[in-house]
């Protein structure tokens, strides 16, 4: 078994079709992303060695620090939102007739695609025909409100259907997480005398905890570099009110062709994802894993 | 919006009052209920708009249903525009990156759980950092390189990026799987003098069938929806997929409500017969790509 499974040819043949392949277009990429950022390039011309200018433009850039802050302010909505799944979660983890069934609903938007989601909200969002203001007329509102061209509540508008589109996922993660949870656990605590808010937040929750935490990642990094909905509902605009990194970046590269300071940009955007990542699990690893059993 | 998030106790020793359990048994239903009207609601609204003409969609009321639906919406924007081309690019494209990911992905996972090498954990390790790139971060130089080796505007850039960036996830998934497969059988047949490929291949991977089910219809949402790269790498027409062809068709329709919904309904419609088909798959691959992270 050992000799046969040892073969230095085989393991090579088996893994390195796949691992040149991350290595060629993610990781090589990410050095280049590196390596583009010290350069003044306008992607077709000779590259100019600038060192860390594009890095100064970009501390100072009251343009990018806005997009940045908009990106910032979605991954603060984001997890916020993760309380309300949790809630969702944990009542529909207890004896919910067609819970599987609801669960399986919550998550059709996610299973489409960014750019259907955005044609439908521009849609949802028409500030004549929408369904929104019609609804909000039905009701008694004021039914012309400009969702997406107002500078004041267009970042919230776009926010909407970005949480719209992954509450299933999150709530299905939780969900599973809290049907993992062996019964007898449950069934102990309640014959303690344990009342059902209790078992929620003594039991349940810290048990998901590890779960839990993955989600916060998810959902602050998937948050910072989120681009689709928002490049094909607004393209940032107006005037930059519902820019974020992602789309500053793509802006800067593919229509100013500032190749050189897109990359300083993307490169960014990568340590912000890794650094916030480690940070999290930093500082919540200090809580060991509880264990009941 | 749910109790639990109050949890002081003189609410709790009230819910487990009959009638007020009965009262509050009612009201979550009603919150459950809500939320999947809310996620659902938006497509049947799409539904009834692409089966109505402009009359209808401007003077009537959004909530009306069509009077005489209109399937020729459907009809004209498949022969009109290149719908059916992107459509069947999709199809392409998704079939050979989601066969190319799934087999790369096996022959890893194959090679990380059952033969013997020095560096097993870097190279896992690599494949699971990939998790956490930002596209954004790699799609610049991934521009140059395909551009280098006249690869933009080719297939071929979007099946490899798919492929190499769906790796990470799907063999996270297949791993857990393949740690849990018992190796009596493949001892058996080591003894018996059966070559690596063989056991791989007859043994290992039939075993493999539902998990391997899972990542090839995850694969395929994800690469049926993707928008950054095809939009990036692809300027041709008759190369594009349906999330960007949809994109600049409806560009020239911007008034026809009945043919953009028609147009959206046909791009999202392969997904939700896949739901209505493989939900139980979907829901599997979904926790299973998150929950083990």
């Amino acid at each position: 078994m050992d000799r046969v499974m040892s073969n230095k040819k085989m393991i090579a043949l088996y893994v390195l079709p796949a691992f040149m392949l991350i290595l060629a277009l993610i990781y090589i990429p990410i050095v280049l992303t590196g390596y583009y950022g010290l350069m003044r390039w306008d992607g077709i011309g000779a590259m100019a060695f600038i060192g860390l200018d594009n890095y100064s433009r970009l501390v100072q850039d009251a343009d990018f620090w806005q997009s940045a802050y908009h990106s910032f302010l979605l991954a603060l909505f984001s997890a916020a939102s993760l309380i309300g799944y949790l809630a969702i979660a944990l009542v529909l983890s207890g004896d919910v007739k067609g819970a599987n069934l609801l669960r399986k609903i919550y998550l059709v938007p996610m299973l489409l695609s960014s750019v259907a989601i955005a044609q439908l909200w521009l849609k949802i969002y028409h500030p004549t025909s929408g369904v929104l203001n019609s609804f909000l007329t039905s009701i008694g509102g004021s039914g012309s409100v400009e969702w997406l061209s107002n500078t004041k509540i267009v970042l919230l508008a776009i926010f909407i259907p970005i949480i719209w589109q992954y509450a299933g996922f999150y709530i299905l993660i939780y969900y599973a997480a809290l049907k993992n949870i062996p019964s007898s656990l449950i069934e102990a605590a309640r014959i303690d005398g344990a009342n059902p808010w209790q078992i929620a937040f003594r039991v349940k929750i810290p048990l998901i905890a590890n779960v839990a935490k993955v989600t916060v990642v998810l959902a602050i990094v998937g948050s910072l570099k989120y681009f689709d909905l928002i490049y094909v509902m607004t393209d940032g605009g107006p005037n930059g009110a519902s820019e974020v990194m992602a789309s500053y970046m793509y802006h800067q590269a593919f229509r100013s062709f500032d190749f050189g300071y897109g990359s300083a940009i993307g490169f960014f955007l990568l340590l912000i994802c890794l650094v916030i990542t480690w940070l999290i699990r930093k500082l919540t690893a200090s809580g060991d894993d509880i264990q009941y059993s | 919006m749910e109790p639990t998030i109050l949890a002081p106790r003189k609410f709790a020793r009230l819910a487990t009052h009959p009638l007020w359990r009965g009262a509050g048994v009612t009201t979550l239903y009603a919150i459950l209920a809500i939320i999947a009207i809310i996620q659902v609601f938006p497509l049947i609204w799409l539904l009834f708009f692409s089966l109505k003409d402009n009359q209808e969609v401007f003077n009537l009321s959004p909530f009306a249903l069509p009077t005489h639906p209109k399937w020729e919406n459907y009809t004209k924007v498949w022969t009109e525009g290149n719908i059916s081309r992107y459509f069947l690019n999709s199809v392409w494209y998704t079939a050979a990156s989601v066969l190319l990911t799934v087999l790369l992905a096996s022959l890893v996972t194959f090679a990380l759980t059952r033969m013997n090498w020095k560096l097993k954990g870097p190279v896992l390790g690599l494949f699971m950092v990939g998790l956490m790139i930002p596209v954004h971060s790699t799609l610049i130089p991934l521009f140059q390189m395909f551009m280098k080796i006249n690869l933009t505007d080719h297939p071929l850039s979007i099946i490899l990026t798919y492929t190499a960036f769906n790796l990470p996830l799907t063999i996270m998934i297949l791993l857990g799987f393949y740690q849990s497969l018992p190796r009596e059988v493949e001892e058996a047949a080591v003894m018996d003098g059966c070559s690596v490929n063989r056991i791989f291949a007859q043994i290992v991977l039939p075993m493999t069938s539902s998990v391997v089910a899972t990542t090839v219809i995850i694969n395929m949402i994800y690469n049926w929806n993707e928008f950054v790269f095809i939009n990036t790498f692809i300027s041709s027409d008759h190369l594009k997929t349906l999330t960007v062809g949809i994109q600049n068709f409806i560009g020239q329709y911007t008034t026809d409500w009945g043919a953009i919904g028609a147009t959206l309904m046909i791009s999202i419609l392969p997904i939700l017969i896949a739901f209505f088909v493989l939900s139980n798959r979907i829901v599997e691959g979904i926790t299973a790509g998150s929950v083990k992270g």
